[in-house]
């Protein structure tokens, strides 16, 4: 067995982190308070490499292995949520369907731009009527001549409306099969197709410097081309989608787990109470002790769900439990790291409370906690 | 232009928090995380756009064991051409001038028009590029924070001159020049700079290689040597702030407007 990264790897970590510390930690706070999704920053990030990294040279992916993904993703969560979630998003959902699902000609016309950082693309999969459950969509597509017509709403959807927007996938029923179960096709639309329109959600209480739309088909017509992959696998597409999504959102958890970890051990070296730095209180030694122990047990799990995938080996199973583990932990080191704080941890300049507000999504976008446990519960033989 | 900058692997204070050994000899390197130079770093940037200018190639060297070769990989990474590491264990514990003596042993394998150093590194001498370029007979100027080329033999460089004021020069090549951080914002490294030079095989060049012999250099050769390194002691003359930050700046302000410096 072994543990050791690679030398690019260690590099990617390194590179990575830095740019974070330098471009992203000194906006992250007014990006969050002004609510406020930043087309520079993304720009910088995809000039770096933050963007397509799975993805093969040819479409100017940068042609990495899971876990350099992973890694590129946990370093910028460990700065902020909302500039990870765009990149996570960016990749598993937006560029990861048409890189494993799309048709060359697909790929040769979006790949690039979204590869290069200079336009985002969203995946439309929930619907207000349904989250959890997939069943409960109502987003159809009805074949009229040569043209698919689309018509329903999809809501929480990332990078979907903003100025970098090249366009979205949707998935849509386009039939009823055999056994009585709605048939899923995933079609291709770009912004400016009539009827289509994307608006962004504001008032959120964490990712607030990520773009999250609400998207409205109304007889929004795309030609037959615009199919991603064939008809009817649009329900393959998005578990096989979300499954890689998960390794990305464990990866937020992780780093924003790191992140808030960082952020309590470094002030609790510093704050004096009682004439000693409040780390030598055992309280507070014992709960960063805490938080030590699971982090590295949390990295373990996740970059070994992401071996798997590299090795071409099933790895759904552990890719639901590092999704479930890291989003659950990065929660329990954003409460101690407040804690640690004390009143200091309630102020927005301090940073932990955007951590601590950050993680509440884990626990619920793309397969709540609930969800995954259902999930680990069937691979385990429940 | 064919171009050499040196780098040097250093402790990075922006991860680290420094302190001194218990031995007081050195700062305690138990768990350092390290980086290139600040000063290394903004000679290479500054290089690769020379090149990028005019054509040519960037060549990186390191003196240290090969845990240095990380530097000269990312610094590759960023866009230097080639890497070169000299690396042998009578080097350990060199003195400047034992620096200078290897750097001078790799700079005459080559045929390079510049060299380029950072203006300091870690231990604050700033020595070695003024000791390279009398080694190597070439003129030298320090404190470089601006390069034009002329022609293919002259450069005009600017100089940092202390109380803000700054120097134009001519200056012939071959030269020497060590560069002051500020002179460019160099880049960030990119995954696929990364991906480029992650399996590169670096050349080592051991003393045997550069025929360097291993008396005149490492700490055998060493003619200035530690005595004692520590935490100097409050002098009278300082006072440090104390309070919040808000008080600390209102102290400051007052303190600014009772010595003359705001009105």
């Amino acid at each position: 067995m072994n543990f050791d990264l690679t030398t690019e790897q260690k590099m990617i970590r390194r590179e990575v982190r830095k740019f974070a510390e330098n471009e992203i930690a000194p906006v992250a706070l007014e990006l969050d308070e002004k609510e406020e999704f930043s087309a520079e920053l993304t720009r910088k990030m995809g000039e770096i490499g933050l963007f397509g990294m799975f993805v093969s040279e040819e479409y100017d992916g940068q042609a990495l292995d899971y876990i350099s993904y992973i890694i590129a993703v946990e370093e910028v969560a460990r700065i902020d949520g909302s500039q990870a979630a765009t990149i996570a998003a960016g990749n598993s959902l937006g560029i990861g369907p048409i890189n494993y699902f799309g048709t060359k000609e697909q790929k040769k016309k979006y790949l690039p731009q979204l590869c290069r950082g200079e336009k985002l693309w969203g995946f439309g999969l929930t619907e207000p009527t349904a989250g959890s459950d997939a069943g409960g969509s109502k987003t159809t597509a009805v074949k009229e001549g040569k043209e698919w017509v689309i018509n329903g709403s999809k809501i929480f959807i990332t990078n979907a409306a903003c100025e970098l927007t090249l366009g979205v996938t949707v998935q849509a029923i386009t039939g009823r099969r055999a056994n009585g179960k709605p048939e899923y096709t995933c079609f291709l639309v770009e912004k400016d197709t009539p009827g289509f329109k994307a608006v962004p959600m504001h008032k959120k209480m964490m990712w607030r410097a990520s773009n999250t739309a609400e998207l409205y088909f109304d007889n929004v017509r795309v030609p037959e081309e615009n199919i991603l992959g064939k008809v009817g696998d649009g329900f393959h597409q998005m578990l096989q989608t979300l499954d890689g999504g998960r390794l990305s959102i464990g990866a937020m958890g992780l780093g924003g787990a790191q992140g808030a970890f960082d952020l309590a051990l470094k002030y609790a070296k510093s704050r004096e109470q009682f004439g000693q730095p409040i780390s030598k209180f055992q309280a507070i030694g014992f709960k960063l002790a805490d938080c030590a122990v699971e982090i590295e047990c949390a990295r373990n799990l996740l970059y070994k769900a992401c071996w798997l995938r590299n090795e071409k080996r099933s790895f759904e199973k552990e890719a639901a439990m590092a999704k479930l583990y890291c989003s659950e932990l990065m929660g329990r080191v954003a409460n101690h790291a407040v804690q640690i704080h004390g009143g200091y941890g309630l102020m927005k300049e301090y940073n932990v409370e955007r951590f601590y507000r950050d993680q509440k999504l884990l626990d619920i976008g793309e397969g709540t906690s609930e969800v995954q446990r259902i999930v680990i519960s069937r691979y385990i033989g429940c | 232009m064919e171009i050499l900058v040196c780098v040097k692997r250093v402790p990075d204070t922006s991860e680290n928090e420094i302190g001194v050994n218990s031995a007081g000899t050195d700062i305690d390197r138990d768990d350092l995380v390290y980086s290139v130079n600040e000063w290394d770093n903004y000679a290479v940037e500054e290089a690769i756009q020379i090149v990028d200018r005019v054509g040519g190639k960037v060549t990186v060297v390191a003196v240290g064991d090969s845990e240095s070769e990380e530097v000269l990989r990312r610094e590759m990474a960023m866009g230097a051409n080639d890497g070169l590491l000299l690396s042998d264990d009578s080097f350990g514990g060199s003195d400047g001038k034992g620096i200078a003596t290897i750097l001078k042993a790799a700079v005459k394998k080559g045929n390079y028009d510049l060299v380029l150093t950072g203006a300091q590194a870690d231990a604050g001498a700033g020595q070695v590029g003024g000791m390279l370029a009398a080694m190597l007979d070439q003129p030298y100027a320090s404190l470089v924070n601006s390069i034009e080329i002329i022609n293919d033999k002259t450069l005009k460089v600017g100089r940092e001159i202390e109380g803000g004021n700054q120097e134009m020069n001519e200056i012939q090549m071959p030269c020497v020049l060590s560069i002051q951080t500020g002179i460019n914002e160099p880049r960030y490294v990119g995954i696929r700079g990364i991906r480029k030079v992650a399996s590169v095989e670096i050349p080592v060049l051991g003393a045997l290689d550069l025929g360097v012999s291993s008396g005149s250099v490492g700490s055998a050769g060493a003619k200035v040597k530690v005595q004692d390194y520590f935490v100097p002691q409050l002098g009278k003359g300082a006072e440090i702030l104390e309070g919040s930050t808000e008080e600390i700046i209102d102290k400051l302000i007052e303190l600014l407007k009772v010595k003359g410096g705001l009105k």
